[in-house]
């Protein structure tokens, strides 16, 4: 019981006195986490609502697989991202496996299939409400799909919440491509494991306490985001 | 506003079947100029689905809609929905959007846009979120953007439904300032004050048919049909 006393109160020491190898870390963190929610929303956000407004071929099975993606385990797209990116795969001469583009692009393949699956469902029910008149004024599906997007953008910033959320707590896939190296790839999610199994607690709390906050803080702003645009928006 | 050419609509034969119900069964309507057509009868009749029908929204499972002569519809005419979707955008944004949509750009689209909104008397909010605006004024804000399309027939489900009878009165007003700028109009309604008021003609829905089309004040003082005069004694047929 002391020790875990201690230890929060070291950490919030190494939180306090900015502590350089914590912020150093959070940093990278913040880094690919954003980099890879942008990416996955810029690309996950058209393609959720496409799929909700227009009458594709094969649109069912296109809703099956995006919701199965949903639940794509880590590990497995760590995996095959190690396979494309290592010297012997298809992307290897590219030289950027154990570098933060690889954990980019390990996040975003996880963060993508979450925030297309959410969007189209967040849009398709919009499009009940919205088709008739969109239609009626001689707006096609296509022209539909950015103006769902913005119309609905306050309530899809749960969508990029999730996303991101989803994008910093990954562990599994970072730890594969990225191989936490100390500097180069260790993000918090990574660095916590290490330093709990080194017994390295006031770290490991603190770093846990950041991402807390983080997310604790990103739920709060969104939150007055969408209470604003309730009271001057409708 | 609307084009010089008189517009011409005709439905031949039109049904529209909803699953087991036979929504429209068998129409022939012709409106020819800018006619003031009200359609009445009673919840079910099919007003909101002849009126979709003929605006190109719902396809009709028999028969044919003919524009001017010709089969296929043109982008000349606009609908006015019981409950109109407005973006989360300002008043004057929702406008230019419609104009947008149908290739109006520029200058004209913001002088045509403000210029709408004027007619029906929301110059005033024209940066106000639409969604703030009250019930009467999402109405009036509705026809303005499907007016500033420049349409030459104009299509109103039910638009006094749920006003209280100052903003009803106003978009009774703004309905005839549409029309009076050369437009068509054919509106459904409940509200036979507006009926009486706004339409010229009156035709008369039962259960998906056409049970009488009369000149309004015909109508009002000895319907054709036993349905009609049901209707009006406030028994439902």
């Amino acid at each position: 019981m002391w020790d875990i006393a201690a230890s929060f109160r070291l950490a919030f020491g190494l939180i306090t006195g900015a502590d350089p190898e914590l912020w150093r870390i959070v940093s990278l963190s913040l880094e690919v986490s954003v980099a890879s929610a942008l990416i996955a929303c810029a690309i996950g956000l058209p393609l959720g609502a496409l799929v909700a407004v227009k009458p594709l071929p094969g649109r069912r099975a296109l809703v099956v697989a995006m919701n199965a993606l949903f639940g794509l385990p880590s590990v497995v797209v760590g995996l095959v991202v190690y396979l494309l990116l290592s010297r012997a795969g298809p992307l290897g001469s590219l030289g950027i496996l154990f570098t933060p583009p690889a954990i980019v692009i390990a996040q975003t393949l996880l963060v993508l299939p979450i925030v297309a699956a959410l969007a189209r469902q967040f849009v398709e029910d919009a499009w009940q409400e919205y088709r008739e008149q969109l239609t009626s004024l001689g707006v096609s599906a296509v022209r539909a799909v950015p103006t769902l997007l913005w119309d609905l953008r306050y309530s899809l910033l749960t969508v990029v919440l999730a996303g991101l959320g989803r994008s910093a707590s990954e562990v599994g896939a970072v730890m594969i491509v990225g191989g936490n190296i100390d500097g180069v790839t260790r993000v918090m999610t990574t660095a916590i494991a290490l330093k709990t199994a080194e017994g390295d607690l006031p770290l490991a709390l603190a770093l846990g306490i950041v991402l807390l906050a983080m997310v604790l803080l990103l739920n709060a702003a969104a939150y007055a985001v969408r209470e604003w645009s309730v009271k001057h928006h409708g | 506003m609307a084009s010089a050419i008189p517009v011409r609509l005709e439905a031949r034969g039109l049904g529209v079947q909803l699953g087991s119900v036979r929504a429209l069964d068998n129409i022939d309507l012709a409106f020819e100029g800018p006619v003031r057509i009200a359609l009445l009868g009673a919840n079910g009749a099919g007003k909101s689905v002849l009126l979709r029908t003929l605006h190109g929204l719902m396809k009709p499972t028999q028969g044919e809609i003919a524009w001017s002569g010709e089969a296929a519809p043109p982008r000349g005419q606009a609908m006015v929905f019981q409950r109109p979707v407005l973006l989360r955008r300002s008043a004057l944004s929702n406008v230019e959007y419609a104009l947008d949509v149908n290739g109006v750009r520029g200058a004209e689209r913001a002088a045509r846009a403000r210029d709408a909104l004027a007619r029906v008397g929301l110059a005033h909010v024209a940066l106000r979120s639409a969604r703030t605006l009250s019930g009467g004024e999402q109405q009036r804000l509705a026809i303005a953007r499907a007016w500033a399309l420049r349409p030459r027939m104009l299509f109103l489900d039910e638009p006094t439904s749920n006003l209280d009878p100052p903003a009803a009165a106003e978009i009774e007003r703004v309905i005839g300032e549409v029309h009076a700028a050369g437009t068509a109009i054919v509106f459904s309604t409940h509200h036979l004050g507006l009926a009486r008021r706004a339409g010229a003609e009156i035709v008369f829905l039962h259960r998906g048919r056409v049970a009488e089309r009369t000149p309004t004040d015909v109508f009002f003082r000895s319907p054709r049909s036993p349905e009609a005069a049901s209707y009006l004694q406030g028994e439902l047929p």
